[in-house]
């Protein structure tokens, strides 16, 4: 049981000063879950996210990440898991396949590896015809996409998507999480921030934040019920009232 | 590792090239500015007029104006009649300056007694003003030498100048060290840390950060295209100094080379330092330009002499980098001084490289906790 708890976490505390960011939060999550990491903003889940990616050192408290202690080994950590930004983080002036080779080649894989991939993720994308235009001029939904296949460009266990959907249409929406589904479906663990409560619906487990600590934790359905809420939106107003 | 570096790199020069701005930085701002230093902004004169106000009318004193006339920079405009017309030729502009010849003049000549020629100039413009007293001095006291057999006598002091290493003053000597320091700091620093602020704007950075890139890699993969781009603009600026404007290279070639390198490291670390406490473009833009540019353009020596200074100006002269530079390029360049005399200037540079570097790796440490 405890093998398959690819992130586990406890009474994780971060400190700026007499400021508490992230207030003793504890909690896990399984190997191929979707797990959705919800707050207003400034609640602390950046912080907490930072800390799950080896980027800031706790101030106290303990957990694994992929199976590594996060105190101690943010490298190996940072090798096996992927991050995706609201913002893309693809290069515009860069073309759809010097993207690819770049986080490629900046994650260490062979010049084998790069070509299979390269050519792996521009045909299950349908980027063939558009590999060679610059990433500036992809429609907004092509690049959230291409920068979804790429955090996943060297295969990690886990991937932390922070607000992947911000600004995108509903369409594009409901596409992009048809995507998250097969990727989790192979096994991967999705760590997921969002804004829309609706798409809180669609994950397996959700935590809310509220001012540093995690105030729920359960699957969609139990928190409406916990809450008495015929949706998430309303959990979440609820929870923010109290 | 290798391959990580390379992938980076292969980046970087990707953007270098694909920004027309960053091309135009890179390239065409130090040939322009080389060729506005170089032909727009120069103490030198050239075809300067003057007036002539003769009192004495004779044959020494006309002597003395075709004497002027001959070096070919100045040309005698014409003649005043009264002192009262003496200021219309400055009003319009058209006069630098004017030469009054007194009326016992072939007398003073002759006698060898005092002389009483008066100069007067336009003081609006105060360099090129002084530039030209002494060189009309220093012409009347050749005609003086010539003309009379005069030597210094007994109660005289015989001055002779000579202009060591630039005897024309040319210049030329002073703006290409300038430039080259200034164009090493500007690609060097600024360019850096607009690309590496670039960055976190874009949130690449973050990506770049989680990645499991050592930070240095990231610095260094982002540094290299520009380092080496600098040191091509330097050779450049070195070559057109030397081919358009015959700036010579005394001293050796290796020492130079090797002193713009540390000063490119220096700028380098500068700019990382620079980019490290800022967080976007336009706030990397700002800090470079008041705290680098400026003070390398205003007070490393490159454009008014620091010994001129108020106190305060010279002491925070002594902490830009240009400043020692600036000395050791004057030197290796004009004067061919080898190693052992601007040994000072260039440990200067590497402790204040070593303390940049130092202070940008504890903040980018700061950064990541």
């Amino acid at each position: 049981m405890l093998q398959n708890r690819v992130i586990n976490v406890q009474n994780l505390t971060k400190k700026f000063g007499v400021f508490t960011a992230v207030d003793s939060i504890s909690f896990h999550v399984e190997q191929g879950e979707i797990f959705g990491f919800l707050g207003a903003n400034g609640a602390g889940k950046t912080t907490a996210i930072k800390m799950l990616n080896g980027l800031s050192k706790p101030t106290s408290g303990s957990g694994t990440v992929a199976g590594f202690d996060i105190n101690t080994q943010s490298e190996q950590i940072k090798k096996r898991i992927g991050y995706m930004s609201q913002k893309f983080s693809l290069y515009g002036d860069l073309t759809v396949k010097e993207n690819i080779r770049f986080y490629a080649g900046i994650y260490g894989l062979s010049h084998r590896l790069i070509r299979q991939r390269t050519q792996s993720i521009l045909q299950e994308l349908h980027l063939q015809t558009v590999k060679n235009q610059l990433v500036d001029a992809l429609p907004l939904g092509w690049k959230q996409r291409l920068s979804f296949a790429i955090s996943m460009i060297h295969e990690p266990d886990i991937v932390f998507l922070d607000e992947p959907t911000g600004g995108v249409d509903p369409k594009v929406r409901r596409q992009f999480w048809e995507t998250i589904y097969e990727v989790s479906e192979q096994g991967r663990t999705i760590f997921v921030t969002t804004h829309y409560m609706d798409e809180a619906e669609y994950c397996d487990r959700v935590s809310i934040m509220v001012a540093g600590k995690i105030e729920a934790l359960n699957t969609p359905e139990a928190l409406k019920e916990e809450f008495s809420a015929i949706s998430m939106d309303d959990v979440f107003l609820k929870l923010a009232r109290e | 590792m290798i391959n990580v570096f390379k992938a980076f790199v292969r980046k970087e020069v990707y953007h270098i090239l694909r920004d027309r701005r960053t091309l135009f930085i890179l390239f065409g701002v130090p040939i322009a500015q080389v060729m506005i230093f170089g032909y727009a902004i120069t103490n030198e004169f050239r075809d300067a007029s003057i007036h002539v106000l003769d009192h004495a009318g004779d044959q020494a004193s006309m002597k003395l104006v075709q004497h002027l006339q001959s070096s070919g920079n100045i040309q005698v405009e014409g003649l005043i009649r009264s002192e009262s017309l003496i200021e219309d030729g400055f009003k319009s502009g058209i006069t630098k300056l004017v030469l009054v010849i007194p009326e016992d003049f072939s007398e003073q000549l002759y006698r060898g007694s005092d002389m009483n020629i008066q100069l007067l100039a336009d003081g609006s413009d105060p360099n090129n003003a002084s530039t030209l007293v002494q060189y009309i001095t220093a012409m009347i006291n050749d005609f003086r030498r010539e003309e009379a057999g005069f030597t210094a006598g007994a109660y005289q002091i015989g001055v002779e100048t000579r202009m060591l290493y630039n005897p024309q003053l040319i210049s030329a000597y002073n703006f290409i060290p300038g430039t080259i320091a200034f164009i090493l700091l500007m690609i060097s620093a600024m360019m850096t840390s607009l690309t590496i602020a670039r960055e976190k704007e874009l949130g690449t950075m973050e990506i770049l950060l989680v990645s499991p890139l050592n930070p240095f890699l990231i610095i260094l993969g982002k540094v290299t295209p520009y380092a080496l781009l600098s040191f091509i603009n330097a050779i450049l600026v070195v070559v057109i100094g030397y081919f358009v404007f015959d700036v010579p290279v005394l001293g050796g070639m290796t020492l130079l080379l090797s002193t713009c390198l540390l000063y490119v490291v220096t700028a380098l670390a500068l700019g990382t330092l620079i980019s490290t406490v800022s967080t976007t473009q336009q706030d990397a833009m700002m800090r470079s330009l008041m705290g680098l540019m400026m003070p390398s353009m205003l007070l490393s020596g490159f454009i008014f002499p620091i010994a001129s200074m108020p106190e305060v100006l010279q002491i925070i002269s002594r902490v830009v980098p240009a400043t020692y530079f600036i000395r050791i390029l004057k030197g290796v360049m004009l004067r061919g001084t080898g190693f052992g005399f601007v040994a000072f200037e260039i440990s200067i540079l590497a402790l204040m490289t070593a303390l940049f570097l130092f202070g940008s790796y504890r903040n980018f440490k700061i950064r990541l906790e």
